[in-house]
C-alpha cells in the first residue's frame, strides 16, 4: 500500500464518513500535541540567539541577512533602508550610534549613508543557525560529556544484561531451597521507592570511594528487579529438555548458560537492553548526586549546568537538548517492535 | 556396546507427607546389543526409569550397573549414554551440523574428527544435504533423524529413546519405526526405547518390559507377551484390538461357566475350586463365526460393525444378568460380513485360545 493511500484510507473505502472526520481530527490533534513540542524544539535549536528572543516568535528559523563589507572583519547585518530620495535599498549596517545608523553600499564602500533607525527594517532570510551545533564542540567539553554518557550507558547496559540474565537463569532453571523466597525478595524491591534508597546508596558509594567516578553511576544501576523478572519469565519458556540434552552433551553449566540459554533468550535480552539504554541515558538524579566534577558530567548534567544563574544561552541549550534526544529516539525508531513486545510481556515501562 | 543392570531401583519425588514413590524396586537385565522397549500406560514411570538410567534423575535407592560398574553417582554426561528426547530437544539457534557437533566440541574432539563423524552420521541418516539448515526449517521426520544423529556421533554405550515417534504422523511413524530398527541392526548397539504404543513395542523390540505404576509386570519377547501374558493387565495391554474379558466361574471338573450359562472344558494345572470367580480372556482375532467342537459360544448383540475389507470388526455385548447388557465383546472375523447393528451373532472361542485370570488379583491361572 502506498503511503498516500495508507494515510487517506476511509471507513467504507469511498467518501469520508463522519467517523473518518472524527478519527482524522483526533489523530491530527494527537499528532500535534505529541509531536509539536519536539518540532518546536528542533526548529528553535536552529535559531540564532537573537531570533529566539524575538516576539512574536516565528516557527521557522529566520536570521537576519548579513553580507561581507570591504574593510570590515565580520559580515554586517543587512537592512532594507528608505533612502532620502524615497527609494528603498538593501544595505549593510556598519555601525549605529543612538537613533542614527550608518550604512554602506558594498559596491561603493567609501560612501556612507546615515539614516534614522525608524526608516529601515532588517532583511530576514531562512537560515539554519548550524553554529549552535558546531560551536558546541569547542564551547564546552561536549565530547567529554558525550563520552561519559555513552560509556555509562553502554557499560551499564552490558553489565545489566549479564548479571540479570545470570540471576534469571538460576531462578528459572535450577531447583534449590528458597528459590521462591529469593525471587519474591528481588521482586519486592520493586515496591521500594527509589527516593528511599538514595541516601543508603550514596553512603555505600561514598564508602567505596566511587564518588566522582563513572563506576559510581554504573554499579548501583546494574541489578534491576525488572530485568530479572522479565528475563526469568522468558527463560521459563525455554524447555528443560534442551538443557538436559546439553548436559548429556558434556556441556558445563556455564556453557549451557552461555551457548544455549543466552542465545535463546535474545528477544527478552533485546527488550531489557532497550530499557536499560533509555534508563541510563536519561538518568539525571543519580549522576547528579554522584558526579560533581565538571569533567565527569554526563550530557544530562551538562544540560543542567548550562542553565546559568544569570544567563542562559538558549540557542546552545536547545541544540544540546536535541543531540541528547537523538540516541533514545533512534533506539525507539528501530526497536519499537521489541519495546511493545516487552511492555506486553512484562507489564513494565 | 554395553549391558545394563538395574537392582532394586527406587525413585521417590518430594519429601515428607508429599512424597510420591514412582519406581518401586525395579530389577532388570539388559544384555549387550539388545533392543529393549519399556511400554506402559502414561504415568507408569517408564520415562522416569529412562531418566534414572541416563542420569538426569538421581535414584532414591538401588543400583544402576553399566557393564557391571555402579554408575549411580556418575553425572549424566559421564555415563556415556545418549538420549533422544520426545521433543527432540534440538538447539533451535544452531544448524544441523552444529547440533550434531556440540557434544563432540564439548569434550574437545579435534575439528577434523568432528567433521568426519558428523559427516558419517549425516550420510547414514540421509541428512547430508541439510547440514546447514536450522531445525525450524526441517520436517518432523528430519528433526527426528537429526536427534538420532546427535546421539550416534557420540558413539554411546547405550541409546535411549524417550517416545521419539509420538510427535510424528501415522505414516511417518511407520517408516521411522523400520528406520530405527534398521539402525539397530547396522550399529548393533544396545538400545532402550520408551513408548506407550504397544504396536511400536511389538514391532521393534527384542525384549519388552511392561510397566504399570512403577512396577515391572512382565519381561519377555513380543510373542511371549502375546501368547503367555503373566496377568490380565499385560494381556489387555498387548494386542490390538484389546483382549475381551468375560467374567466366568469354575464349574465341576475342568468346566468353566459363563454368566449366560454357556460352558466349556478347559484343563487347568491348578484346578480352582468350583464356584471360584475367574476372568476369561480371549483375543478378538481368535473369535470366529464358525461353530467348532468344544468351543465356547458367545451370543453377542451387535452394537457396531467396522468393515475393513480384508477383515471385519464386530462390536457387541453379551447378555448380562437380569436382562441388562453384559460385558462388551469385540470380534475380528476374516472377510466381509452382512451383520447389521441390532442383529444377534454368535461367535465361538476355542478352548486353546482362551486365557483364564484370577478375578481377585488378575494373575494368570492358565492359558
Amino acid at each position: 500500500m502506498s503511503p498516500i493511500k495508507f494515510l487517506t484510507r476511509t471507513r467504507n473505502g469511498r467518501s469520508l464518513d463522519w467517523t473518518d472526520w472524527m478519527s482524522y481530527a483526533y489523530l491530527t490533534v494527537g499528532l500535534f500535541l505529541m509531536f509539536g513540542p519536539v518540532l518546536w524544539l528542533v526548529a528553535s535549536s536552529f535559531k540564532t540567539e537573537a531570533a529566539l528572543t524575538e516576539f512574536p516568535p516565528s516557527l521557522l528559523p529566520y536570521g537576519q541577512k548579513a553580507v561581507a563589507v570591504p574593510g570590515e572583519e565580520k559580515p554586517k547585518p543587512v537592512y532594507r533602508v528608505k533612502l532620502p530620495d524615497g527609494t528603498t535599498k538593501e544595505l549593510p549596517e556598519v555601525r549605529r550610534i543612538g537613533l542614527v545608523a550608518t550604512h554602506v553600499d558594498p559596491a561603493k564602500p567609501e560612501e556612507f549613508i546615515r539614516v534614522n533607525v525608524n526608516d529601515r527594517e532588517p532583511v530576514r532570510e531562512f537560515r539554519l543557525a548550524t553554529e549552535n551545533y558546531t560551536d558546541l564542540a569547542g564551547k564546552l567539553k561536549f565530547g567529554t560529556y558525550l563520552w561519559n554518557s555513552v560509556f555509562i550507558t553502554v557499560v551499564a547496559t552490558l553489565l545489566t544484561l549479564l548479571f540479570n540474565s545470570m540471576a534469571a537463569f538460576a531462578l528459572s532453571k535450577y531447583k534449590f531451597a528458597g528459590r521462591k523466597g529469593v525471587f519474591l525478595l528481588i521482586l519486592s524491591t520493586l515496591m521500594v521507592p527509589p527516593a528511599i534508597v538514595l541516601v543508603p546508596n550514596f553512603l555505600v558509594i561514598s564508602e567505596l570511594g566511587l564518588l566522582n567516578s563513572l563506576w559510581g553511576v554504573i554499579w548501583p544501576a546494574v541489578a534491576t528487579p525488572t530485568g530479572v523478572f522479565l528475563l526469568r519469565q522468558y527463560m521459563l519458556t525455554i524447555p528443560d529438555e534442551l538443557l538436559e540434552a546439553a548436559r548429556m552433551d558434556h556441556a558445563s553449566e556455564w556453557k549451557i548458560y552461555w551457548r544455549i540459554v543466552l542465545p535463546l533468550a535474545a528477544p527478552a535480552l533485546a527488550v531489557l537492553a532497550i530499557f536499560s539504554v533509555m534508563w541510563r541515558w536519561n538518568d539525571f538524579l543519580w549522576p547528579l548526586i554522584v558526579l560533581s566534577k565538571n569533567e565527569h558530567f554526563t550530557l544530562q548534567l551538562a544540560l543542567n549546568a548550562f542553565q546559568g544563574d544569570l544567563v542562559t544561552q538558549w540557542n546552545y541549550l536547545l541544540a544540546m537538548t536535541v543531540i541528547t534526544l537523538l540516541p533514545v529516539t533512534i533506539v525507539f525508531a528501530f526497536l519499537q517492535k521489541y519495546i511493545t513486545q516487552g511492555i506486553a510481556s512484562a507489564g513494565v515501562k | 556396546m554395553a549391558s545394563l543392570e538395574l537392582k532394586q531401583l527406587v525413585k521417590e519425588f518430594g519429601s515428607g507427607a508429599s512424597m510420591v514413590r514412582v519406581i518401586h524396586g525395579v530389577d532388570l537385565q539388559v544384555n549387550d546389543g539388545e533392543f529393549v522397549v519399556f511400554v506402559g500406560p502414561s504415568g507408569c514411570g517408564k520415562s522416569t526409569l529412562l531418566r534414572l538410567i541416563c542420569g538426569l534423575e538421581d535414584a532414591t535407592s538401588g543400583d544402576i550397573l553399566l557393564d557391571n560398574e555402579r554408575v549411580n553417582d556418575k553425572r549424566a554426561a559421564d555415563r556415556g549414554l545418549a538420549m533422544v528426547f520426545q521433543s527432540y530437544a534440538l538447539y533451535p539457534h544452531m544448524t544441523v551440523y552444529q547440533n550434531m557437533a556440540f557434544g563432540l566440541e564439548n569434550i574437545g574432539t579435534p575439528k577434523a574428527v568432528i567433521e568426519k563423524k558428523v559427516g558419517d552420521a549425516a550420510k547414514l541418516l540421509r541428512l547430508d544435504a541439510l547440514l546447514e539448515r536450522k531445525p525450524t526449517q526441517l520436517s518432523g521426520g528430519q528433526r527426528q533423524r537429526v536427534a538420532i544423529g546427535r546421539a550416534i556421533v557420540r558413539e554411546p554405550k547405550i541409546f535411549l529413546f524417550d517416545e521419539p515417534l509420538s510427535n510424528l504422523d501415522a505414516e511417518l511413524r511407520v517408516s521411522m519405526r523400520s528406520e530405527i530398527t534398521g539402525l539397530h541392526r547396522r550399529l548393533g548397539a544396545t538400545m532402550i526405547y520408551v513408548t506407550h504404543d504397544q504396536v511400536e513395542a511389538m514391532t521393534m523390540a527384542d525384549k519388552i518390559v511392561v510397566l504399570r505404576a512403577g512396577k515391572i509386570e512382565q519381561v519377555g519377547s513380543p510373542l511371549e507377551l502375546y501368547n503367555r501374558p503373566a496377568n490380565k493387565f499385560v494381556a489387555g495391554f498387548i494386542g490390538s484390538p484389546q483382549m475381551n474379558f468375560v467374567p466366568v466361574h469354575a464349574g465341576h471338573g475342568d468346566t468353566i461357566v459363563t454368566a449366560h450359562n454357556a460352558s466349556f472344558t478347559k484343563p487347568t494345572q491348578t484346578r480352582p475350586a468350583s464356584g471360584t470367580e475367574l476372568t476369561l480372556g480371549v483375543r478378538p482375532e481368535h473369535l470366529s463365526l464358525q461353530a467348532a467342537d468344544g468351543a465356547l459360544a458367545l451370543p453377542m448383540t451387535i452394537t457396531g460393525v467396522e468393515q475393513l475389507g480384508g477383515h471385519s470388526l464386530l462390536y457387541g455385548t453379551l447378555p448380562g444378568a437380569g436382562g441388562k447388557d453384559g460385558p462388551r465383546i469385540t470380534a475380528q472375523v476374516a472377510g466381509q460380513v452382512s451383520t447389521r447393528i441390532g442383529d444377534t451373532a454368535t461367535v465361538y472361542a476355542s478352548a486353546d485360545t482362551c486365557h483364564l485370570f484370577s478375578t481377585a488379583d488378575g494373575e494368570t491361572v492358565v492359558r
